[in-house]
């Protein structure tokens, strides 16, 4: 039975598996890396997400067009963060329960305009698989990587970006010194205030994609509460990614590769009982977590509210 | 800085308030004879094309035929999955006079057992379970899944080319399992040789796990899917996409993929409720539990007119129901 996890068929099965599962988390997460990296902590994700899932689904069965349907779901994921920016940043609110409470906001709000404006779960024609010419033939590797949607695509190039924005330009510079020291990059003239309101309404926009990706990408129905705390293991992802987009793309990638692996164990008749099976990747992030915790260092600056003084 | 601390609380208050309430259907009738007053409240969505939406459709269907909003009406909670705040619904419910107050999820039977004595002069009913904790103003509900589940399996394997069939199923428990075992017990008995891989993925709710579920089964040679509770709609999705068939349980599921549902098992749960208002309107508030099963109709197959199934199939189908109700097949469930 255990030898029948290493056919070809359940690897490549679990690897496909493992990177449509990572899709939401890598938008939501990457999104997250830059508002933690500025020092916020937005709990907020699973919120933004659900109104992001929601607005993508809604316009795109009302319009026919799928690039409207992400571009409102941005509009609203950036909405969303801006408001989270406003109470953060010039209410001073605290981060956590402000999170919290914006997520209740959107899992209320999303329920809401689905009662009111569809009414039943539907399915929409969401973007289709692409088949990218040539290496979509490649044996094993093709049907991995180069037969999935869009917006799959789209996430995995949003890791090399974020890595270079953070890490090689000016605008990466600011953020990780208001995240690290923001007094002094408040002395050097940087705007704590502005630098922090457009890493939180970029994890929004981003958040709000990630619904996207899961209402008119994967799944292409929407319903009451289909985000299930996946936004909540984006913020841990970004933990334990280190606050790096690299390590976000490990984390995520990890995590829905055994979450796949838990499934095909169950399907092969392994005789694990299935509570067991699906707890496999929590108890391997959390173990991943505390070993690799108490090495790594949050930004100084994290949930801290920043007061100039007079 | 006060104030905005203050305002901020207002504004969260106000989140988890949205959050917590759900549009209120009914207006009072106009006031003549008092309607019969219903209370239901429900761990999923009203439109959930599953559990919750079985018995909101039963409601819908009870009140039609006892004449309409003069003589019945219902108010309802959805989406409650804390069973704290469903709790207090449902005590809420009781204090406000209403006739019958339904607590729709096995989840909520402790709280029901507490509360219930509090108020003898209110019937409560709740599901699927078949306790009543020998309280004699609570009522209780079961379906006998399994029956919808051994028809469906029959078909499924008579359809099967590749010999794999795939289960999504939420949680080992209650109905879910149930209605899981029934399958297997139908597709194996069938044809012994048969596939039936199953998957439970630890969650009602997470859509994105059970479209990936399927997928798994699909790639493991799986060419008929079935599954149970409200997430499935993410599987179905997958079903569609890859062209296998679907058999779907508790409501109907052929809107959402008209071209692979094959059949669906629907619970009418308007037959215990009649049952229950029947002996309510004889004085009697509890201590009964029925079970819906397809002898008393409270189970029914519904096929999908636009599948054309083989006559052959259409007649296995029909004779396993028959079979079923008249007790010469009989379901062995277990390992």
């Amino acid at each position: 039975m255990i030898s029948d996890l290493f056919s070809m068929t359940v690897l490549v099965g679990i690897l496909a598996s493992g990177i449509r599962l990572a899709t939401p988390y890598l938008y939501a997460a990457i999104g997250e890396t830059f508002s933690q990296r500025s020092g916020v902590l937005n709990l907020g994700v699973e919120g933004q997400m659900l109104l992001g899932a929601f607005a993508a689904f809604f316009i795109a069965l009302t319009t026919g067009n799928l690039w409207l349907g992400v571009l409102a779901a941005m509009g609203v994921g950036a909405l969303m963060g801006l408001a989270m920016a406003f109470v953060t940043i010039n209410l001073k609110a605290e981060q956590g329960i402000s999170g919290i409470g914006f997520y209740l906001f959107g899992l209320g709000l999303s329920d809401l305009l689905f009662q009111k404006l569809l009414g039943t779960v539907e399915t929409v024609k969401g973007f289709p698989k692409v088949q990218i010419p040539v290496l979509s033939d490649l044996p094993v590797i093709g049907e991995i990587f180069f037969r999935q949607n869009l917006l799959v695509y789209i996430a995995l190039l949003l890791v090399p970006l974020a890595w270079f924005v953070l890490n090689k330009t000016t605008l990466g510079l600011k953020i990780r010194a208001v995240g690290e020291n923001p007094e002094a990059a408040d002395s050097l003239g940087v705007s704590v205030a502005r630098v922090r309101y457009f890493t939180i309404i970029l994890g929004g926009t981003l958040s709000g994609v990630a619904g996207a990706s899961l209402s008119i990408a994967l799944l292409n129905v929407f319903q009451q509460n289909m985000t299930s705390g996946l936004g909540f293991i984006a913020v841990a992802l970004v933990y334990f990614g280190a606050w790096r987009p690299w390590g976000v793309l490990g984390g995520a990638l990890l995590f829905s590769l055994v979450n796949s692996l838990q499934l095909w164990v169950q399907v092969l008749g392994i005789p694990i009982p299935p509570d067991i099976a699906v707890m496999m990747p929590y108890i391997l992030t959390i173990l991943v977590l505390v070993l690799t915790v108490s090495r790594v260092r949050s930004p100084s600056a994290l949930t801290k509210p920043f007061d100039r003084g007079e | 800085m006060k104030k905005f601390r203050f305002l901020f609380v207002v504004v969260l208050s106000l989140a988890v308030l949205l959050s917590a309430c759900q549009p209120d259907e009914s207006e009072p009738a106009a006031e003549e004879t008092e309607p019969f007053r219903i209370a239901v409240v429900m761990p999923s969505a009203i439109n959930d094309l599953a559990f919750s939406q079985s018995m909101y459709d039963a409601l819908i269907m009870i009140q039609e035929e006892m004449g309409g909003e003069e003589a019945m009406t219902f108010d309802y909670s959805e989406s409650m999955f804390v069973v704290d705040d469903a709790a207090a619904a449902i005590r809420d419910y009781a204090s406000e006079g209403y006739d019958l107050v339904i607590a729709h999820g096995s989840q909520y039977g402790s709280s029901l057992q507490e509360i219930a004595p509090d108020f003898p002069e209110t019937s409560f009913a709740w599901g699927t379970t078949v306790d009543t904790f020998g309280i004699d103003n609570i009522f209780a509900y079961e379906a006998a899944s399994q029956e919808g589940g051994y028809v469906n399996g029959v078909i499924a394997a008579s359809l099967s080319e590749s010999g794999v069939l795939g289960v999504v199923g939420p949680i080992e428990t209650g109905d879910a399992k149930l209605y899981v075992d029934g399958f297997i017990a139908g597709a194996t008995a069938t044809d012994p040789d048969l596939v039936v891989n199953v998957n439970y993925i630890g969650s009602f709710s997470d859509v994105a796990l059970a479209s990936e579920a399927a997928n798994t089964h699909v790639s493991a040679g799986a060419d008929a899917l079935t599954g149970t509770a409200q997430m499935v709609v993410g599987a179905i999705g997958v079903a569609e996409e890859s062209g296998v068939l679907w058999f779907g349980t508790q409501a109907s599921q052929t809107e959402l993929a008209p071209s692979v549902v094959v059949a669906n098992q629907v619970y009418r749960w308007d037959v215990v409720l009649n049952e229950i208002l029947d002996l309510i309107d004889a004085g009697t508030l509890g201590g009964t539990s029925f079970v819906i099963d397809l002898a008393n109709g409270g189970e029914v197959i519904e096929f999908n007119s636009d599948f054309e199934l083989p006559a052959e199939v259409q007649t296995l189908a029909e004779d396993t129901i028959n079979g079923i109700i008249d007790g010469s097949i009989t379901i062995e469930l277990g390992e």
